[in-house]
């Protein structure tokens, strides 16, 4: 008895195992297997790994620093992309490995009345409030540049949705008191660049963005404090605008009374200032500014490329879409490459900058390929773009997602 | 001797226990490999903790892994090697597209420029020929 019992219990842990799916790696290997992404001339392969700490299965974009994408059949799963699969990226190796909350200080400084030295028992006693919000790599998909340029050579999963838990930065700003002048407040994060003398990653905003009541300080995601790769104990929450903007390990804030001339403001993260940051890949002599809202995107998320369909199935369809800087109005159809479309049902609203579920039902054609195509139309009337958009810095990419299934 | 039932269930308790703490939980596992071993929260005695409205925050300790990937090719992977490697892993590198030398050349500037990576004038040519050779444009 006793051992029929040990096999039935082991039985049943290595079916729990299994439902966790390929996160539990039956090997613990440093790389237990990979992933062929979709990236026009290659390389393609990526190794997929479970070896960072508090982090599941990920796609290895690099070791060190940090850049981790999120495997795309994740999206399948919900609107909520759960903290560990979360995406990773990191400019600078020096990243703490260690953070004691009970020592942790947030420091806030410079065009204010009152410097502040906050500990996080500080930032827990203030108002809470709670948003849901995508967070998405200004380079997500730079990987499908064409031409191809150069940096983190991401599929479609450098994004992620969480609920995101803290304090407006209003209520902090307002707690240091910001003097009259003050035009921007600046973020920096405890990692640190490798080399003397190199640029310290910091972002700023205009003042009136920190203060604008959705900009907030965030201590959990998901429900749960923060894996410490994607930011713990503190992470800048910057709903609509792109990921760089959202400091990790964010422990000074600095009120700035000019302009942020900072390298990561004036000479990176910088798009073309023309329609969609699109330019010719031979051109020059335009103006830039610093990358900022971010634009609506949808994805199919359970049929891939790869997807056979039966003669005249009718199959269930679905994906994700965000509006960006502002909601979903509606997600759109296509089954004729483009020329006709038809509205898709919504799922829950879990607000403005939250992933959105979407629904339809198709029915594939007796033999041959079905062409879908899939776009978003965001609250101000902006619609995904059928061309691509081009920069040499692969930022930006909302092109309408396009699929062609084969009936087999 | 004869063995009661409570006894054989307690014993079969232990026994389980024993397997499947030698088996580790799924997310020891799944955080574990030949090149680190990361801590995991309760394997090690309680952390510190910060609480405040119903919300408590622990101290974190954790390590990262290092890469096990080296530049293909020998002596000619020396200078890129030698100069890139204490800012990046190489896959950062290996896993770019291909690109003309001039385009490397402008890339290997930028990290010295703006990264002020310690890149001698010297060591420069080498690496973009590698570059140009390990990831030139087709």
């Amino acid at each position: 008895m006793p051992s029929s019992a040990v096999v039935t219990s082991r039985r049943h842990f290595l079916r729990a195992s299994s439902i966790l799916g390929a996160m539990v790696a039956t090997a613990p290997a440093w790389a237990n297997a990979s992933v062929e992404l979709p990236l026009p001339g290659g390389p393609d392969e990526r190794p997929l790994t479970t070896v960072f700490p508090q982090k599941g299965q990920m796609i290895l974009q690099r070791t060190r620093p940090p850049l981790l994408e999120t495997p795309f059949e994740v999206f399948d799963r919900g609107i909520f992309t759960p903290n560990e699969q979360f995406f990773v990226r990191w400019h600078w190796a020096v990243i703490p490995e260690q953070v004691d909350v009970t020592t942790f200080r947030l420091a806030v400084h410079g065009h204010v009345n009152q410097m502040l030295s906050l500990s996080l028992a500080d930032v827990l006693s203030m108002p809470r409030v709670e948003l849901a919000a995508v967070n998405q790599c200004s380079g997500n998909s730079r990987g499908l540049f064409q031409p191809r340029v150069t940096g983190g050579e991401w599929f479609n999963g450098a994004m992620g949705n969480a609920k995101w838990t803290g304090v407006r930065l209003r209520d902090v700003l307002d707690r240091a008191g910001v003097k009259a002048g003050a035009v921007c407040v600046r973020f920096n994060g405890l990692d640190q660049p490798v080399v003397d003398g190199a640029p310290d990653y910091m972002k700023s905003i205009d003042l009136d963005h920190a203060r604008d009541g959705e900009v907030m300080l965030a201590y959990q995601m998901n429900g749960e404090q923060l894996p410490l790769l994607n930011g713990f104990p503190l992470r800048l929450i910057v709903p609509g605008w792109y990921s760089t903007y959202w400091v990790k390990m964010l422990n000074d804030i600095e009120v700035l009374n000019a302009p942020d001339d900072n390298y990561w403001m004036k000479t990176a993260y910088r798009i073309p200032d023309t329609p969609r940051a699109n330019v010719q890949p031979d051109e020059t002599g335009f103006a830039t500014v610093p990358i900022n809202r971010m634009v609506p995107r949808s994805f199919f998320t359970n049929v891939t490329a790869a997807t056979k369909l039966s003669p005249s199935a009718t199959i269930p369809l679905r994906g994700i879409a965000f509006g960006g800087d502002s909601g979903v109005s509606l997600v759109e159809l296509s089954i004729d490459g483009g020329q006709s479309w038809k509205k898709v049902q919504l799922g829950n609203d879990e607000g403005t900058y939250s992933f959105r579920r979407w629904n339809a039902k198709v029915t594939a054609p007796a033999s041959g390929k079905l062409s879908l195509m899939v776009r978003c139309t965001n609250t101000k009337g902006v619609v995904q773009p059928d061309q691509p958009n081009w920069n040499s810095a692969g930022f930006m990419r909302n092109v309408i997602e396009s699929i062609q299934l084969s009936v087999a | 001797m004869a063995l009661s039932f409570q006894t054989a269930a307690y014993g079969a308790v232990v026994v389980v226990g024993v397997v499947l703490f030698s088996i580790g939980t799924p997310a020891e596992r799944s955080s574990r490999s030949p090149v680190t071993e990361t801590p995991v929260s309760h394997a090690t005695p309680p952390t510190p903790g910060v609480s405040g409205n119903g919300v408590t925050l622990q101290s974190v300790s954790v390590e990262f892994p290092s890469s096990d990937r080296s530049f293909p090719g020998g002596a000619a992977a020396e200078a890129i090697t030698d100069n890139c490697t204490a800012c990046h892993s190489p896959g950062m590198v290996l896993n770019q597209p291909g690109l003309t030398p001039a385009h490397w050349q402008a890339e290997v500037q930028h990290m010295r420029t703006n990264f002020k990576a310690p890149v001698a004038d010297a060591d420069v040519p080498a690496i973009v020929a590698y570059l140009a050779s390990t990831k030139g444009a087709r």
